[in-house]
């Protein structure tokens, strides 16, 4: 009986106990959270600064629903809930355990207003909370958002997760984090000395504006160190700015390239000035175009392949088309430059009328695969994937053109029709043929320059329009008849034009870049890599 | 010695065609204003506006004959002189609007008052005045193409590559005139014109005059360039076209020549311009589009490049063709422009009058051989004017 009635008060006292004791660890917690719902929109960061401070992960999904609007209060008791819309009922949830709770009509309930400076709040909150997780992605992440809105009672945690930290990226985040953070505290100058050293080390642009926003506030003693700082950091974005002008005159200098590399045969070494090598840019970026809408409908799982797949279909296409023009039309003008400029314009006029008839005058839709998208940081440096694949592969077209002239019989040939003709034939070159070959090799090439400019540009039918003109550019500065030229010719214009853009604006620096070109010619009618010899009279 | 350049620039054929150019400054405004609507014979304000502006297209065609015909300059950038030419007028006009404006700003036109500019920009001055915007019709074309050309030729540029840095020197106008900054209205240009020397633009007889101008201008150019090419001048432009080397050799300053027919076929353009811009209303950037240039080089080689006569007729076909074919077959057009543009090059490279002449000629020195007549001076002259195969 004694046994009996020992088990059964040791029973009840556990049952009562432990949810009491449940009870008491949520209940402080359970009151901050009903407090939301009586906040008022002023201090509402003082009431999520004191949810974070608790440190409990399980306040993570309160916030996260607080930022997105899904936390409301209900009207009758003032209890707080997370919610999730059922037509026009609301589902709800405990905030803390995460249990249905059962369904509520939305008059009963009344959404927690939030606005940015709140959500800015809950950010912060959230970062503080999630320093701490195994995951690195969310650490990261997490880092980020505490850099973005960190303050002086955030600087425990900070330090907290520094000391815990092993990955060197969000180390350094975190280092900056603490950081300003201690820019704002109360800490001894020492110490404020110290931040204001590590901010200037970091370089970035967000501690130029932490910076310039502490000097307001900052003590006499630490003015001085401040500015120096400042005017440290200003001179390491000059010089990255600097690069990235480099980086975006390349990445422009690529594309020119690209458009001009196949020009750069046709009009430099057989001397056809062909006004629709911009249509065949044009038509190569179509291809990719009909090759990605294929792909698209029948092999969804080779999208990342496609690029691979229009690169040769569009130097077939673009090719045959080239050499239909030659064929057709430009052999019977060899010898009258002029002539076959205007009738190669008139070409351009009908495929582009022919694209705007089959496709239609709209921009087409042309995707990026995922090799191609995104970006990267480097010091500074802001690099996007698509321009650095676009530089490389310009790089690669001329590298394989040079070897193709230099190293092939096919190049020698080319060189050697394009030199003298008479000769060539009396050798026996069957110089027409080397001729509807060559005109088909320089087509092709800007076929594959539109697959590359499809990624980068609109593709319209008046894509090659844009680009007639600056290729022409291009080869006439670098010299006609020297692929080197070529090469140097894209990428000094493309710097030039980038260089001038911050000063003069876009079209004032393009506007520029030409009148520079129209100035260069008179000094050098032959470009910057002249033909010297008998090939200057051919 | 006018005299004697007048009686030398006149040969039958042009006579014929300036009788007929002041005929028609007669006739058309007579027809459009002095009979009823349903007259058989009358012609719609439309009509006379419409004509006015391919004489217009003519005389631009006929400024670029004379650079690309005799002298073997194939401009690119012809359009930029006529555009320029036309904004120089569209200034005046814009100034001729004064309060009446949607902004009743007396002195700012409304895009300028949009653009919260508080006073006229002073390459503006002047334009209120007629006499100030019709030199300048004709100098800032000039002008540009004084300085282009003296830069250009001094230094050799010729044959395909002067053909790139024309159509450079369009493209960079057409940037600039696209931005805001530059003062000419930017994207949208100059336009809602109201009235000219204080003639309602849009009334019927401001359009016949206008129209009775064109012809006028036409005739008078036609005058001048025939004189041109028929002087001694003229001969050695021929002859720097056909051997530019063998003639500097010579002794001859061929890069002055150029620079002198270039200059003033530039003023020529810059004619036509202005008197386009009242008859269409408008003028924007989209008027130094490359594309524009190379169309006028079309009409040239369809009416046949070193004739005169030809471009008039080129541009007059091809432009009423243009006009039909975008009313009935708007897609069509590209494709019948591009086939021109194609066939003209590969069959006709001496355009329709080259190759009437051509056959004409060899009609008459067979019928002269048979008769053994010694070719006379004028036809000697004829026929040496006719283009030989480009460089």
């Amino acid at each position: 009986m004694y046994r009996i009635l020992q088990t059964v008060l040791v029973a009840l006292i556990l049952l009562t106990a432990i949810p009491t004791a449940g009870l008491r660890a949520e209940e402080p917690l359970r009151d901050l959270v009903d407090a939301l719902g009586t906040a008022k929109l002023s201090n509402m960061d003082e009431h999520i600064a004191a949810l974070a401070k608790s440190g409990d992960p399980k306040i993570v999904p309160v916030l996260e629903a607080l930022g997105d609007g899904n936390l409301y209060v209900r009207k009758a008791d003032g209890q707080v809930f997370l919610t999730r819309e059922s037509g026009a009922d609301l589902i709800l949830s405990d905030p803390l355990s995460g249990e249905s709770v059962g369904e509520a009509p939305k008059s009963a309930l009344q959404k927690i207003k939030v606005n940015n400076s709140v959500r800015r709040a809950v950010r912060a909150a959230l970062g503080g909370l999630t320093l701490l997780s195994p995951d690195r992605n969310q650490r990261f992440r997490a880092a980020q958002s505490v850099l973005q809105a960190p303050g002086a009672d955030a600087l425990p945690t900070i330090e907290n997760a520094l000391a815990a930290e092993k990955d060197a990226g969000i180390r350094a985040l975190l280092e900056q984090a603490r950081a300003t953070a201690i820019l704002t505290s109360d800490r001894p100058p020492e110490e404020k000395r110290q931040a204001v050293q590590t901010l200037k080390q970091s370089g970035s642009r967000e501690a130029l504006s932490i910076l310039s926003a502490a000097l307001g506030t900052a003590e006499e003693t630490l003015k001085p160190d401040i500015e120096a700082a400042l005017a440290s950091i200003e001179q390491t974005q000059t010089l990255w700015a600097g690069g990235q002008n480099v980086w975006y005159g390349l990445s422009l200098g690529s594309v020119l390239l690209l458009a001009a590399i196949g020009l750069a045969i046709t009009f430099g070494v057989m001397g056809i000035i062909n006004m629709a090598h911009g249509e065949m840019v044009m038509l190569g970026a179509y291809t990719t175009f009909l090759v990605q809408d294929v792909v698209r409908t029948s092999f969804p799982g080779l999208f990342d392949w496609s690029l691979a797949i229009a690169l040769p279909l569009a130097f077939l296409v673009t090719g045959a088309v080239g050499l239909a023009i030659e064929r057709g039309v430009i052999r019977f003008l060899y010898g009258r430059p002029l002539e076959t400029l205007l009738a190669t314009w008139g070409i351009s006029l009908i495929l582009q009328q022919a694209v705007r008839s089959i496709f239609g005058p709209t921009n087409q839709e042309v995707g990026n695969p995922s090799w191609m998208s995104g970006a990267f940081e480097l010091g500074g440096l802001t690099i996007t994937w698509n321009r650095l694949w676009i530089i490389l592969f310009a790089l690669t077209v001329f590298a394989g053109l040079l070897f193709l002239l230099k190293k092939t019989p096919m190049g020698l040939q080319m060189r050697a029709v394009t030199q003298n003709r008479r000769m060539a034939s009396s050798m026996g070159i069957r110089t027409p043929v080397v001729d509807a070959l060559t005109f088909a090799l320089g087509s092709g090439i800007a076929g594959m320059a539109g697959v590359a400019l499809s990624q980068i540009d609109n593709v319209s039918p008046n894509l090659g329009q844009g680009y007639i003109i600056d290729s022409f550019m291009v080869v006439v500065f670098g010299g006609v008849g020297n692929l080197w030229g070529t090469l140097v010719g894209a990428f000094s214009l493309g710097i030039l034009n980038k260089f001038l853009e911050p000063y003069a604006g876009a079209v004032l620096g393009k506007i520029l870049v030409l009148v520079l070109i129209i100035l260069f010619i008179q000094k050098r009618p032959r470009g910057l890599f002249a033909l010297k010899g008998r090939a200057v009279e051919a | 010695m006018i005299t004697s350049f007048l009686i030398k620039s006149l040969d039958r054929t042009i006579l014929v065609a300036v009788a007929i150019l002041l005929a028609l400054a007669v006739l058309i405004p007579v027809l459009n204003l002095l009979t009823a609507p349903d007259h058989p014979l009358h012609v719609p304000t439309y009509l006379v506006s419409l004509f006015g502006k391919y004489l217009t297209y003519a005389l631009l065609a006929l400024a670029l004959d004379l650079v690309w015909g005799f002298c073997g300059i194939l401009s690119l950038g012809h359009a930029a002189f006529f555009a320029l030419g036309g904004y120089a007028m569209g200034m005046y006009l814009m100034r001729q609007i004064g309060a009446r404006g949607s902004y009743g700003n007396p002195l700012l036109p409304d895009f300028m008052v949009f653009l919260n500019w508080k006073e006229l920009p002073w390459f503006w001055y002047g334009f209120d005045m007629f006499w100030f915007a019709a030199l300048m019709v004709v100098v800032v074309p000039a002008l540009l193409a004084f300085v282009f050309g003296w830069f250009a030729f001094r230094s050799r540029v010729n044959g395909v590559y002067l053909s790139i840095i024309t159509q450079a020197m369009t493209y960079a106008l057409l940037l600039a005139f696209f931005r805001n900054d530059m003062g000419f209205g930017g994207n949208n240009g100059l336009t809602d014109f109201k009235d000219i020397l204080g003639f309602n633009i849009q009334a019927d007889g401001t359009r016949a005059a206008l129209f009775a101008a064109s012809a006028l201008a036409l005739a008078v150019a036609l005058v001048i360039t025939s004189g041109i090419v028929r002087s001694k001048f003229g001969k050695v432009l021929v002859a720097l076209r056909d051997a530019e080397s063998r003639t500097r050799f010579l002794g001859y300053r061929v890069e002055h020549m150029k620079l002198f027919a270039f200059t003033v076929s530039a003023m020529m353009a810059g004619v036509a311009g202005a008197l386009y811009v009242p008859q269409v209303g408008i003028i924007n950037p989209g008027e130094f589009e490359p594309g524009n240039s190379i169309e006028v080089v079309i009409w040239t080689a369809v009416g046949g490049r070193g004739t005169l006569i030809g471009p008039i007729i080129g541009a007059i076909l091809v432009n009423g063709g243009k006009s039909i074919f975008t009313a009935a077959f708007p897609e069509f057009w590209l494709f019948a422009l591009g086939g021109l543009f194609v066939l003209v090059t590969l069959l006709l490279p001496k355009g329709i009058v080259g190759t009437a002449q051509h056959y004409l000629g060899r009609r008459r020195s067979h019928r002269k051989a048979a008769r053994k007549e010694r070719v006379t001076d004028k036809e000697a002259v004829l026929l040496a004017a006719e283009p030989m195969a480009a460089e």
